[in-house]
C-alpha cells in the first residue's frame, strides 16, 4: 500500500447560498442567510456519482482535512486517513470535507459580516445547532450534484453531525461512521463547555461579544482551550507525555511554569487564540450542548433504515466514553440496523481518533470497500 | 467453490441447518468465518457479537457486521424473535451465566443452535480414569490453568438441561473426527450441535 502518498497541494473552496429572501430556517426558529460554507474535495466524483464520502471535523477543525496548503509545512487535520491508498482512498472515492456554520474557518459565523448592518454579527448571530450545520451541508451536497453519499464520517462533533445526517436525511446516507462521539451531550460534557464559555465571557476583552476591531478575549479563550486539552487527553497519556518533568532543573517556588504540562497547556491555549474566534467558541460549544438524538430521535418511528453503521470508540476516551458509543449500538439493535462496533484500545484519550490511525484505517477501509462493492 | 474444501465440519453442519435468507445472530462469532459462509451460501442477513478486538478486524475484512462486546450484554436491546437463528457455537461453555444466555438467545431467536465440546468423549474418560488427569482432547485442547471454558458438560447433560427447562430439541448432530457419529454419541462424539426452541413441536 502506498500509504505515505500525499494529496500534495489542496485548496479550500467556498459555496454561498441562502441569499435574501431565501434565508435558511434554523432550528431555533430564526433564519440565516446568505450562508457561505468552506469545503475541500479530494479525488474524483465518478460518472454514477456514488463514490462520494463526506468527512466532518471536530469542534475546532476546518475544511482542510488533507494535503498541504501552499506554503504550509503541516498537512490537513486527517491527512493520515485521507489520500491515495489511505482509509478514505482518494483514488477510489470522492472525499468532501465541509466546515460548519458558526465557525471562523471560512464559513458564515459570528465573526462574518452581517449584511443588515455591515458589521460582524458578534452575538447577534443566531443560535445554531448540529441540525442547522447538517442542513447547510445538505445544500452543499446538492450543489455538488450528489443524491446519495456513500459514507458520512467524523469524530467527536464530526460524529454528532454524522448521526444528525442519518436522522435528517437517512436516504442520502449509505454508510455512517461516527467515531468517539455520542447520541447526546451528557451533563459532564455540557459542564466542561460551560466552564469554557464562562472563561471567555469573564474576560473583560470579550466586551459582550463586540470585540471585533479590538483584541480578542485572549486570556479567557486560552483558559477555555487549556481545559479542553485536558479533556482530550487521558491520565495515562499525560503521564507518558509529561510525567512530572520540569522545564528547568529545579522548582522555581513561584507561579512561573515549573512543570512541562503547564507549559504545554499554556502553549496550546496561546496558539489557539491566534486561530480561533472566541464567539465561535461560544456558539459551537452551545450547538454541541443542544445535541440530543436519544430516545428514538436517531431513527424516527416507522422509518426503514438502510444505512449501515461502523461505530468506533476508544478505551481511554473519558470525554466521549465508550458507553456513549454503545448507546448508539443499542439504538441500532432496537431498530434492527446492521452495524459494526469496535472499541479500540488506546491510551490517547479523546485525541485517539486523530492519532490511532492503523486500527481505524483498517476498519474504515474494509468497511467502505464492502459497502462500495455491494452498491 | 474452492472455499468449500476448507470449511470446518461444524460450520458446514450449521450452514446446512439454516434456511436461505434467514436472519442470523452469531454470539461469539470469532473471525466471522461462519457468518461469511452464511452470507455467501444462504444469502443470510447476519450479525455477529464478539469480545476479541483482533477478531473484530478479521470480521470487518470479510465484510461481516459485528458488535464488539460480551455475549451476556450483547443480546440486550434486540426485539423478541428478531432472528430466525441465534448461534452459540463453541462459546456457551465460556459464558459465565449459561442459563441467562440461553434464555435470552431463545427470546431474540426463533431457534438457537448450540455447539459445544463433549466432556464425556471416550478419550476424555480414559484420561480421567487411567491417568487421573483433566481431559485434553481435540475439542478440549486446553490445560486446566489456561482454559477459557468455565463450564464442562456432556451431550447427556445438555439433553437433561433442556428437559428440565422445557426447551424443545429439534435436531441433534454428533461430530467425530471429521465425520458424523451414529452410535453411542455421548461416548464417541467430541463435539455436539443442537437446534433448540421454546416452541412445542407439533
Amino acid at each position: 500500500m502506498d500509504k505515505h502518498k500525499s494529496l500534495g497541494i489542496t485548496q479550500t473552496k467556498y459555496y454561498t447560498f441562502a441569499e435574501t429572501p431565501n434565508e435558511m430556517p434554523l432550528e431555533s426558529g430564526g433564519k440565516l442567510g446568505p450562508i457561505t460554507l468552506a469545503y475541500e474535495t479530494y479525488g474524483e466524483l465518478n460518472a454514477e456519482k456514488n463514490n462520494a464520502v463526506l468527512v466532518l471535523h471536530a469542534f475546532s477543525g476546518d475544511a482542510h482535512a488533507a494535503g498541504f496548503h501552499k506554503g504550509d509545512d503541516k498537512p490537513g487535520w486527517w491527512d493520515d486517513m485521507v489520500g491515495p491508498g489511505k482509509a478514505f482512498d482518494t483514488k477510489k472515492y470522492f472525499v468532501i470535507c465541509s466546515n460548519c456554520i458558526g465557525g471562523c474557518k471560512g464559513s458564515t459565523g459570528p465573526s462574518s459580516i452581517n449584511p443588515k448592518t455591515g458589521k460582524p454579527y458578534a452575538i447577534d448571530f443566531p443560535m445554531i445547532t448540529i441540525v442547522d450545520m447538517v442542513n447547510a451541508q445538505r445544500q452543499l451536497i446538492d450543489h455538488l450534484g450528489i443524491k446519495k453519499l456513500l459514507a458520512v464520517s467524523g469524530g467527536s462533533m464530526g460524529g454528532m453531525q454524522v448521526l444528525q445526517w442519518v436522522a435528517s436525511y437517512p436516504d442520502m446516507v449509505c454508510c455512517a461512521i461516527p467515531i468517539a462521539t455520542t447520541l447526546k451531550h451528557s451533563p459532564q460534557q455540557i459542564a466542561f463547555d460551560e466552564v469554557g464559555r464562562q472563561a471567555v465571557m469573564a474576560d473583560p476583552d470579550w466586551r459582550q461579544g463586540n470585540y471585533y476591531g479590538h483584541k480578542q478575549p485572549e486570556r479567557g479563550l486560552a483558559i477555555a482551550r487549556m481545559i479542553g486539552h485536558i479533556t482530550y487527553m487521558s491520565d495515562e497519556s499525560m503521564e507518558e507525555k509529561f510525567s512530572r518533568k520540569l522545564k528547568d532543573s529545579n522548582y522555581s517556588f513561584s507561579f512561573k511554569t515549573d512543570f512541562e504540562v503547564e507549559g504545554y497547556l499554556r502553549y496550546r491555549g496561546d496558539s489557539f487564540v491566534k486561530r480561533f474566534d472566541a464567539n465561535s467558541y461560544l456558539y459551537i460549544t452551545k450547538a454541541m450542548d443542544y445535541f440530543d438524538l436519544s430516545g428514538g430521535k436517531l431513527f424516527p418511528a416507522g422509518r426503514k433504515i438502510n444505512t449501515r453503521f461502523l461505530v468506533i470508540a476508544f478505551k481511554s476516551d473519558w470525554l466521549y466514553p465508550a458507553y456513549q458509543s454503545k448507546e448508539i449500538v443499542h439504538e441500532l439493535k432496537i431498530r434492527r440496523v446492521e452495524g459494526t462496533y469496535c472499541e479500540i484500545p488506546s491510551t490517547y484519550g479523546h485525541d485517539a481518533f486523530l492519532l490511532e490511525i492503523d486500527e481505524q484505517a483498517h476498519l474504515i477501509s474494509h468497511f467502505l470497500n464492502t459497502a462500495y462493492e455491494n452498491l | 467453490m474452492e472455499m468449500k474444501k476448507n470449511i470446518k465440519l461444524d460450520n458446514k453442519i450449521i450452514c446446512d441447518i439454516i434456511e436461505r435468507e434467514s436472519k442470523v445472530l452469531d454470539l461469539g462469532c470469532g473471525d466471522g468465518e461462519l457468518l461469511q459462509l452464511l452470507t455467501k451460501e444462504k444469502n443470510a442477513q447476519v450479525q455477529g457479537i464478539e469480545l476479541s478486538e483482533k477478531a473484530i478486524y478479521k470480521c470487518v475484512e470479510k465484510g461481516v457486521s459485528v458488535f464488539h462486546g460480551d455475549i451476556e450484554s450483547g443480546l440486550n436491546g434486540y426485539p423478541d424473535k428478531f432472528f430466525n437463528y441465534v448461534i452459540l457455537n463453541q462459546s456457551l461453555q465460556e459464558t459465565r451465566n449459561v442459563e441467562f444466555v440461553i434464555k435470552e438467545a431463545l427470546r431474540v431467536g426463533e431457534r438457537v443452535i448450540v455447539g459445544f465440546p463433549n466432556f464425556a468423549f471416550i478419550q476424555a474418560r480414559f484420561r480421567i480414569f487411567f491417568k487421573g488427569k483433566v481431559p485434553i482432547t481435540e475439542s478440549l485442547p486446553f490445560r486446566w490453568f489456561d482454559t477459557p471454558n468455565l463450564h464442562f458438560l456432556s451431550t447427556t447433560d445438555f439433553i437433561d438441561f433442556c428437559r428440565v427447562k422445557n426447551i424443545t430439541i429439534l435436531k441433534k448432530f454428533y461430530l467425530g473426527r471429521g465425520k458424523a457419529v451414529k452410535i453411542m454419541p455421548n461416548l464417541f462424539a467430541h463435539n455436539a450441535i443442537f437446534v433448540i426452541t421454546l416452541r412445542r413441536m407439533k
